[in-house]
């Protein structure tokens, strides 16, 4: 699965609560990601690590990805991200509002 | 020896990362009821990373998909047998067809990852009369049935009897599900308690289904398993007369008798196999490590 930036729209997945992270994505011009995480410090390039990971696994060159991790482990955060990327993409089932 | 079956709710990251260091001998992965039908998407996808990335030790690790009249039922065999899962809990099974339509599904699944045809076990779970009616259909209806579970809260509300603590208004199907388990040679599982604060009520919930013949126990919550574990714990008493029963019938074998005298009773196979089971469950609870009785240092 590939994607554009005229195929996305808007899209989150993921809470706020703890051990759990919540990203959104909006369709822009270039890539750019922000991470907000209580522990930026320790293991805020290895997040991002991941990120970039899914990122490539769908081809997402494209959008504004923002991240408020509250400690969720790395495959709750690949696991959100995929969800987000899935919704903005194919308005699945489940669109948060 | 699987006593304890503990559901986690699918979309929680937390819970999911606690059944790493739960005591559960199984635990269930939920895209069911505990997920809004807006969140089944992500839960799929939570639920297939967490059994990707997460050592849950030897637990055996099952989801319990959604049920077949919803449109979720293919994404999540897909994801969840392609991630890992041991078996899936089908809910509201009423006969061989709904265990025919997973198998079918199954077998497409695993043959498309390169799995080995049939790796993928079912849980049925029970929880209307039809299902309860045709238990014994359904569990021999595919050898990918390993269990008949008890789904109580749903099974009264289809009766239109109210659920107690007690529980007698389950004794007809309890006992119905178990037969039929036990004609097909699979597990019976019994329903949850649903007092998730009431430890002692869920011990005695446990010892009833003990009785009954049950091999486990479905649980809501963490606060179950000692319960749990602790009915189905045998009395120091019982290990040491089936230590004995055992060490008289291989002597009995090699007399060449069927049946010997212990303790004024006699001891042939039904016994014998009494007293396999109860050093079984002897060993599950830590209470002896081998065959011959020996305790753990």
């Amino acid at each position: 699965m590939k994607m554009n930036s005229n195929q996305m729209k808007n899209a989150r997945a993921g809470t706020l609560e703890s051990g759990d992270v919540l990203v959104r994505i909006e369709p822009a011009d270039s890539l750019e990601i922000k991470l907000h995480s209580p522990v930026i410090n320790q293991f805020g390039e290895a997040i991002l690590r991941s990120v970039r990971d899914v990122l490539d696994l769908f081809g997402v060159t494209s959008g504004t990805i923002t991240l408020e991790d509250q400690g969720a482990l790395d495959c709750t955060i690949r696991a959100r991200l995929t969800t987000a990327i899935r919704r903005s993409l194919e308005g699945e089932e489940g669109v948060s509002p | 020896m699987r006593r304890s079956y503990l559901f986690l709710p699918g979309n929680q990251p937390t819970m999911l990362q606690n059944g790493a260091v739960l005591p559960a001998d199984v635990l269930i992965f939920d895209l069911e009821d505990s997920v809004v039908a807006s969140e089944k998407d992500a839960a799929r996808e939570l639920v297939a990373s967490a059994l990707r990335s997460i050592d849950y030790g030897g637990r055996r690790l099952t989801v319990r998909i959604n049920d077949l009249e919803k449109p979720y039922v293919k994404k999540d065999l897909k994801a969840v047998v392609a991630a890992g899962a041991h078996s899936i809990m089908v809910p509201k099974v009423t006969g061989a067809h709904t265990i025919h339509h997973i198998a079918v599904m199954l077998d497409l699944i695993e043959e498309e990852y390169g799995f080995k045809k049939g790796r993928t076990r079912i849980i049925a779970l029970i929880e209307t009369a039809l299902g309860i009616e045709k238990a014994f259909e359904a569990a021999t209806s595919s050898s990918r049935v390993e269990a008949l579970a008890l789904g109580g809260e749903d099974l009264c509300a289809d009766l239109g009897c109210p659920r107690t603590k007690e529980g007698m208004e389950l004794l007809y199907s309890r006992s119905r599900l178990l037969i039929a388990a036990r004609a097909a040679g699979v597990d019976a599982i019994d329903t949850p308690f649903t007092d998730a604060r009431d430890e002692n009520g869920c011990y005695a919930d446990t010892v009833y289904a003990r009785s009954l013949g049950f091999d486990g126990k479905l649980s809501i919550s963490p606060h179950h398993l000692r319960s749990i574990h602790r009915a189905f714990t045998p009395t120091e008493d019982a290990v040491a007369f089936a230590l004995e029963v055992i060490e008289s019938m291989k002597r009995a074998k090699c007399d060449g008798r069927g049946a010997v005298s212990l303790r004024g009773k006699m001891i042939d196979l039904p016994v014998l196999r009494q007293a396999e089971r109860t050093l079984e469950l002897a060993r599950a609870s830590g209470m002896i490590v081998t065959e011959t009785g020996e305790k753990p240092s």
